[in-house]
């Protein structure tokens, strides 16, 4: 067996290898792309209107029925965090915009100011999302993210008109411990939020996570029910919210957005 | 299907048990058995996985260079990765989003190299496709077993069915929290081991 | 600083890759029977972790991710070889294990004899190749990844010595049959995560 050790046919072999490798690769990959992308934009467009409360938990969304919300009732936006104004449309289109990896580009982000929910950058552009009725906004979803315990948690929540009330929350990419603070993604714990308010009288965020059961929304409006068993998430998703309803991330704008709608 | 075939297909589903006897692939077997949807997933993955790379590696075993064998079998492996990664990615999207690394972990579950350096590198491709199946069908064995069990105490669901109605939705099971997090598969798995021990003795360690 | 100290102390306490994650289990369970094997294994796996997912992270970062190849020629700029990345992780790991073998063979003879065995092997270890993959998943910047790197490298260092110290003692005890070896030694295992566990209580 001389001849399959000659250095002439081994590298020949390894090339012959290497081809037929990447052949089987590159096609798989090239010819399901689209379906891919198609995917995970269809993933994060059905867990906005989660949050909207348009379509249930549980409920299978076809692509059609997701496109047709987004292209009557839903209208994707970008806000400029810093400023808290609607980016002209047109510039950028806010249904293709990866928020994901704006915040990680230099160009496209800054460091964030202090804050005590592990977000080192912050992207100039977050996304907003408005439902609309008859040509009036009637809530937004804005996108909220932090760490949690075992990693990023992200999440869409929804805030009516009166940018005030939450009207629906959920968490779509989330590492917490199953069972126990990985709860946040039980729809039956983010329905908890729905009818609760975000900021108190001042107008400082003020809705918290607490240890414990919290009263029903009328009666007990800025507190939700923690998880058993799961202080350090509870005690994440309280900072990371307050952290996006602030100044600092959403806060100028939901301002603006009780004030004067989408102007 | 002739008497050595059969042997290289049902051997290591409990005789040759690819963990629970030969020690492998148990990384994964921890990570994604909370519940049963995953544990499929990835029993799936690793049976398409372990069989084509058998095959593959079977095929061009009398044709591979010897200094490059290795890099060779992990090329071929990676590569089938990829395209089951990709596959899942484009059809079974949120479910990819959870097993997120342990796709990719595939390549070195040491099944899946176990078995093209220790089978197929031998055996004709035939042979070596059952060999593949046994031994993916053997490690999902375990899987679905730890799975179910996880599943099943931890959140009172079998496949996301509700089996046992849990007391904070009205039902009376109060899930045993310890089910859900990662130690609680090794000790599945060792009892599991025990048990196979115990009805086979001619496993055990001689000490 | 803080920031990296936080992440040091996250990947080796926190997501030990042993304890949390239960990677790189089967070498962990057969070279954890003695103390002096598993240091010489947990050495070289640091060793190699340092080495790879630094290196990996610079394969992402200017030639597989959307945009990388921006450098070469802006046609290529709107690539994305991201679907590559598992072959070219496991390559420069392959490639990096060969190279660390052959510069600690001609270099420090003493501790090749040490680590000789176990070198190899590292390639097919899932540490490893966990180590590149969570550095894609979590976005690490380059610098990020020199800290994941050491911090994954040295936890599951420190989790296969107190294996292998279990177990030294563990060898006087008298489980039942069937339990004997592998079985007892996931009990071992699951005992230690559980105990690991403990850290996640610790807010940096």
């Amino acid at each position: 067996m001389a001849r399959l050790d000659s250095p002439r046919y081994t590298i020949l072999f390894a090339t012959a290898v290497c081809v037929v490798c990447a052949l089987m690769v590159s096609v798989a990959a090239v010819s399901l792309q689209p379906r891919q992308k198609a995917n995970a934009r269809l993933y994060m467009e059905k867990n906005v209107l989660l949050a909207a409360g348009l379509v249930k938990p549980g409920q299978d969304v076809s692509i059609g029925q997701v496109e047709k919300f987004f292209e009557g009732d839903v209208k994707a936006r970008l806000v400029d965090l810093a400023t808290g104004e609607l980016a002209p449309e047109g510039k950028i289109d806010a249904r293709a915009y990866d928020q994901r990896s704006a915040r990680n580009e230099p160009g496209t982000s800054r460091a964030a100011p202090a804050n005590n929910a592990g977000i080192g950058r912050l992207p100039k552009y977050g996304v907003a999302y408005f439902v609309m009725k008859g040509g009036e906004p009637q809530q937004v979803v804005i996108s909220v993210e932090g760490l949690g315990m075992w990693g990023t948690v992200y999440g869409f929540m929804a805030i009516d008109r009166d940018g005030q009330t939450i009207r629906g929350l959920t968490y779509y990419d989330q590492k917490e411990t199953p069972g126990l603070g990985g709860e946040i993604g039980n729809p039956a714990w983010q329905a908890l939020w729905v009818g609760r308010r975000a900021y108190d009288e001042k107008g400082a965020p003020a809705i918290r996570v607490i240890k414990g059961q919290a009263g029903p929304a009328d009666k007990d409006p800025h507190q939700v029910d923690g998880m058993s068993g799961a202080t350090i998430t509870s005690n994440a998703i309280t900072r990371l919210t307050l952290f996006w309803l602030s100044d600092d991330g959403y806060g100028k704008f939901l301002k603006r957005f009780r004030e004067r709608g989408m102007g | 299907m002739n008497k050595h075939h059969r042997e290289a297909l049902l051997a290591p589903i409990l005789a040759n048990n690819p963990i629970g006897v030969q020690v492998l692939g148990i990384c994964s077997a921890l990570a994604i058995t909370t519940r049963m949807d995953k544990a499929f997933v990835m029993t799936m993955g690793v049976l398409l996985v372990t069989m084509l790379a058998n095959v593959a590696v079977s095929l061009v075993r009398n044709h591979t260079p010897g200094s490059i064998r290795i890099i060779v079998q992990l090329s071929i492996i990676a590569s089938l990765v990829i395209v089951f990664d990709q596959v899942l990615k484009a059809t079974l999207y949120e479910l990819s989003l959870e097993l997120s690394v342990f796709v990719g972990l595939i390549i070195t579950n040491c099944i899946v190299m176990g078995r093209a350096e220790g089978y197929a590198m031998q055996n004709p491709p035939l042979a070596s496709a059952l060999d593949g199946i046994g031994n993916g069908l053997g490690y999902g064995l375990v899987l679905m077993l730890t799975a179910f069990i996880r599943e099943l105490l931890g959140a009172g669901k079998v496949f996301g069915f509700v089996v046992l109605p849990l007391a904070k939705d009205g039902g009376w099971y109060v899930p045993n929290g310890m089910m859900l997090i990662a130690p609680s598969g090794l000790f599945i798995i060792a009892g599991l081991i025990w048990l196979l021990k115990t009805i086979k003795p001619e496993l055990q360690d001689k000490e | 600083m803080e920031h990296y100290l936080n992440l040091a102390i996250r990947s080796i306490f926190l997501e030990n890759m042993a304890l949390a994650f239960f990677l790189g289990m089967c070498s962990f369970l057969a070279c954890s029977k003695k103390v002096e094997t598993a240091l010489g294994l947990g050495v070289a796996v640091v060793f190699v972790q340092v080495l790879t997912v630094p290196l990996n992270n610079l394969i992402l970062t200017y030639l597989l991710k959307e945009g990388a190849l921006a450098w070469v020629s802006p046609a290529l700029a709107k690539a994305d070889l991201t679907f590559l990345a598992f072959i070219l992780f496991i390559g420069t790991i392959a490639a990096a294990v060969q190279v660390v073998e052959m510069a600690v063979e001609k270099f420090a003879p003493g501790l090749y004899t040490t680590l000789g065995v176990f070198l190899p092997l590292i390639a097919v270890n899932c540490v490893i190749l966990a180590g590149s993959l969570f550095m894609q998943e979590r976005d690490y910047g380059f610098k990020e990844s020199v800290v994941y790197g050491i911090g994954s490298g040295v936890g599951w260092a420190i989790a296969i010595v107190a294996m292998a110290a279990v177990r030294e003692k563990l060898s006087y005890s008298n489980p039942p049959a069937g339990l004997r070896g592998l079985g007892i030694t996931f009990v071992v295992a699951g005992l230690m995560s559980v105990a690991f566990m403990m850290f996640s209580g610790i807010q940096l």
